[in-house]
């Protein structure tokens, strides 16, 4: 082990020339394991898989190669990306192309392990072969890349996710890790740093769009004696899971992107601000940096180049707005996460009054890859001013679902339709969620619009940080909106009284909405009327007036909910109905006379015993007492209480 | 116990306020949620009032000041969660247990609380029962998950 570090170092990260010595790369090929001598199991292990039950898989693997005494290596690698293929299995047969299996539970280990030692595969579990020159095909078996799911994405920042052991240095050093980095803070200037990312024109990956370079060039050109870099990795928009995901499968890259965006504005303090859920990703990312610590890789005169680097990791304690720069920083200062009023920026005066720089996890992914390949590879990559790939967190009522990379410039249908594969059980499409509680609706006339962060903001539609929520006919528009807005409601600071106020008072007018309309007096109905006309007002009053992005965003999903989807809103309120059956209030259900039997399930259920009947009798519903909570619906088994 | 405290309060050297939330985390993750005793030490230590510390820490949503249950249930109300139905999920474990998010029952077998995704968007609705991960989980399924799980630990 000791010998293969001072060989990484020696022979490759320290290696002058850009190509390596061809017995370097014969040794960086087995640590690669591009030609195995024994079979080699990969098991994907990100937090989708953990909760589709890889952990037992795990163990039924490592069982199942202990008992046939057989030479097999078994490896976690990070997540591929198809988050209902989960648990994913690739096995590696020396020889042959690597084959996919998909949904391996613990009781299909040994029957799928069986059949492919013994050349007799079971189709059903098979996703696909991915293959390489020089393997042997499988024959007849259709090849990953050419699935729906991978052949119209441009796996670039997610290159690596999936491919190696992310708690392994040496797999990442040996695909090309850090040797940008060691070259960056050996041969490169600060300012020749931001010159390159400013070139590739890299733009922030959160959402605002801003040119990476020009951020650092603006907290480089300050007169400071201390500089910070911040990797945001709070994500905590309900949906979104595309930071978590890169943390867990490339931790290794993360942190090469960190310690170049360090170099590059001349910090030698770097945080890793992450959200408090992701425990597994943590702990990876911690390995990660004691490992790339003991590499000499941080520290104190780095490679003897004269740069120091430390890098650690927060914890967020709790709060949706800490996501925001200047509540993120208050946060770090040990105060309350609240925004501040910008300017100053933090790249003027951030932690402790220094310069900062904070960069979104997607952003730094990319950093390495442009010091490696050149600016000009990036620009060959997306629109003209939107250069690159932007990952999604594909997710609701897709058929397929996961991490996904697309090239600027897909349209947003590609996704729905080639990448999702429309949707599921054939419903119709609805909306597509862009960004999260503050993101707006898109609908069947903007799906043909390209991601790019110009055309969509022409079009009012923010591009959000990577949540992309497929929402389909089953859906209640009203009802949704509802619940971004209590998320919101629930989140807001408190600081400023536009965004503490007006969401408390939106969700207030969006829950009369959906009430129930029996026990309403006169003068409730008129003040349901009456809030329902303000709630545009309220919500444009927030958009102007609130102090930092949260507030200003929050009306976001209603106003385009309106906008796209007002029949929904005013059957609602005038008509008091739901056409999804989802909102509880406006629900009313009855007993079918033919089919009830009289069993008594549903009346025994009831919560409000509003269910009468004689026992061996049809039973029947009292409307006024009914709350419409749908428990005697789905306790009937005769399916004899239908809802309206 | 007090002197477990004080080690972890020790660590941070320098004593400054940008220690305060780490602090505060570590002391939790060690008991479970923030004691008085905790909270006044930590205060002594950094020179704050325990006043400045309760508001600071009331205003975050990952502290609890009341032990947690011998049984934590999280329940994922990511956006996806939420079209499957988790409210129902949340409504029974309401009903089921007594108690509101962040509460312990008074016995201190459960306690749960909402999170915003998981990650397990496409095996929706999640629960997660002290770190195991639950999915697809329905509501009906929960009465006799808890009663389970009640059994488990009486008998423990």
């Amino acid at each position: 082990m000791e010998d293969l570090k001072s060989f990484l170092t020696e022979k490759v990260l320290l290696f002058e020339s850009d190509t390596l010595a061809s017995d370097t790369e014969k040794v960086l090929g087995q640590v690669r394991r591009e030609k195995p001598a024994h079979p080699v199991v990969y098991l994907s292990s990100g937090t989708s898989s953990l909760i589709a039950g890889s952990d037992r898989t795990y163990k039924a693997i490592e069982n199942y190669i202990s008992e046939n005494a057989l030479e097999a290596e078994l490896i976690r690698v990070g997540c591929t990306g198809p988050a209902n293929f989960e648990p994913l299995v690739c096995v590696h047969i020396p020889g042959k192309n690597k084959l996919f299996f998909r949904n391996i539970t613990e009781e299909k280990v040994e029957p799928l392990l069986n059949g492919v030692f013994h050349n007799d595969i079971n189709e059903e579990d098979l996703a696909g072969q991915t293959g390489t020159k020089g393997f042997e095909l499988w024959p007849g078996i259709p090849f990953m890349d050419e699935h729906p799911f991978f052949a119209k994405q441009k796996r670039v920042v997610l290159g690596n996710c999936g491919c190696y052991d992310p708690e392994s240095i040496e797999e990442y050093i040996a695909r090309g890790g850090y040797r940008s980095y060691v070259k960056v803070i050996r041969h490169y200037t600060y300012d020749e740093v931001c010159d390159i990312i400013e070139k590739s024109g890299l733009r922030g990956r959160s959402g605002g769009g801003y040119l990476t370079g020009l951020k650092w060039k603006h907290a480089l050109n300050t007169n400071a004696n201390a500089r910070y870099l911040i990797c945001n990795a709070k994500e905590s928009d309900p949906g979104a899971f595309t930071d978590r995901t890169i943390l867990e499968s490339d931790p290794h890259r993360l942190l090469e992107g960190i310690a170049i965006g360090a170099y590059a504005i001349g910090a030698s303090n770097a945080i890793i601000f992450i959200r408090s859920g992701s425990d597994h990703a943590r702990s990876r990312l911690q390995r990660a940096i004691d490992s790339a610590r003991e590499f000499g890789l941080f520290g104190h005169d780095i490679f003897s180049s004269g740069y120091n680097l430390d890098i650690v990791i927060k914890k967020e304690p709790g709060a949706f707005v800490c996501g925001e720069e200047t509540a993120l920083i208050n946060t770090l200062e040990g105060k309350r996460g609240m925004p501040q009023l910008k300017p100053p920026y933090p790249t003027t005066a951030g932690l402790f009054g220094k310069p900062t720089v904070i960069n979104n996890v997607e952003t730094l992914m990319n950093v390495p890859l442009i010091m490696q390949n050149g600016p000009e590879w990036f620009r060959s990559l997306g629109t003209e001013n939107s250069p690159g790939t932007k990952v999604f967190a594909v997710a609701g009522k897709g058929r397929m679902s996961g991490i996904v990379e697309v090239e600027m410039g897909t349209t947003i249908r590609t996704i729905l339709e080639d990448l999702a594969n429309g949707i599921k059980e054939g419903k119709e499409f609805k909306a597509i969620q862009l960004g999260g509680a503050s993101g707006s609706f898109i609908t069947n006339e903007h799906l043909d619009l390209s991601i790019d962060f110009d055309v969509l903001r022409e079009n009012g539609i923010g591009m959000g940080a990577g949540g992309f929520v497929i929402i389909d006919e089953n859906t209640c528009m009203v009802d949704l909106v509802r619940y971004y807005m209590e998320f919101i409601r629930n989140e807001s600071c408190g600081k400023c009284i536009p965004c503490r106020e007006g969401t408390g008072r939106m969700l207030e007018i969006l829950e009369s909405v959906i009430r129930k309309p029996l026990n309403e007096e006169a003068g409730t109905t008129l003040e349901r009327f009456k809030g329902v006309m303000q709630l545009e007002t309220i919500a444009s009053v927030m958009k102007d007036t609130s102090l930092c992005g949260l507030g200003q965003t929050a009306p976001n999903p209603f106003m385009s909910a309106l906008k796209n989807f007002r029949d929904e809103f005013e059957e609602h309120i005038f008509d008091r109905k739901c056409r999804a059956n989802i909102c509880r209030g406006l629900r009313s259900f009855s007993i079918e006379v033919e089919k009830c039997t009289g069993c008594t399930a549903c009346a025994s259920k009831c919560p409000v015993n509003a269910i009468y009947g004689t026992r061996l009798q049809p039973f029947f519903i009292v409307e006024d007492k009914c709350i419409g909570c749908g428990i005697c619906f789905d306790i009937c088994k005769f399916s004899a209480i239908t809802v309206k | 116990m007090s002197t477990d405290l004080d080690t972890i309060i020790k660590k941070y050297k320098q004593g400054k306020r940008e220690d305060l939330i780490p602090i505060l985390q570590e002391i939790q993750e060690y008991q479970g949620f923030l004691s008085e005793e905790a909270i006044v030490k930590t205060g002594t230590f950094l020179g704050l009032s325990t006043t400045k510390i309760y508001g600071l820490a009331t205003f975050y949503d990952k502290f609890r000041f009341i032990p947690a249950g011998k049984i934590q249930i999280k329940i994922c109300q990511g956006t996806s969660c939420y079209l499957n139905g988790s409210q129902s999920i949340i409504n029974k474990i309401r009903e089921e247990t007594g108690i509101n998010p962040g509460q312990t029952t008074r016995d201190g077998s459960f306690s749960y609380e909402i999170v915003s995704c998981m990650g397990g968007c496409n095996n929706g609705p999640v629960i997660t029962v002290n770190g195991e991960f639950h999915p697809h989980i329905r509501a009906e399924q929960l009465p006799e998950l808890l009663k389970k799980l009640k059994y488990v630990i009486d008998n423990d």
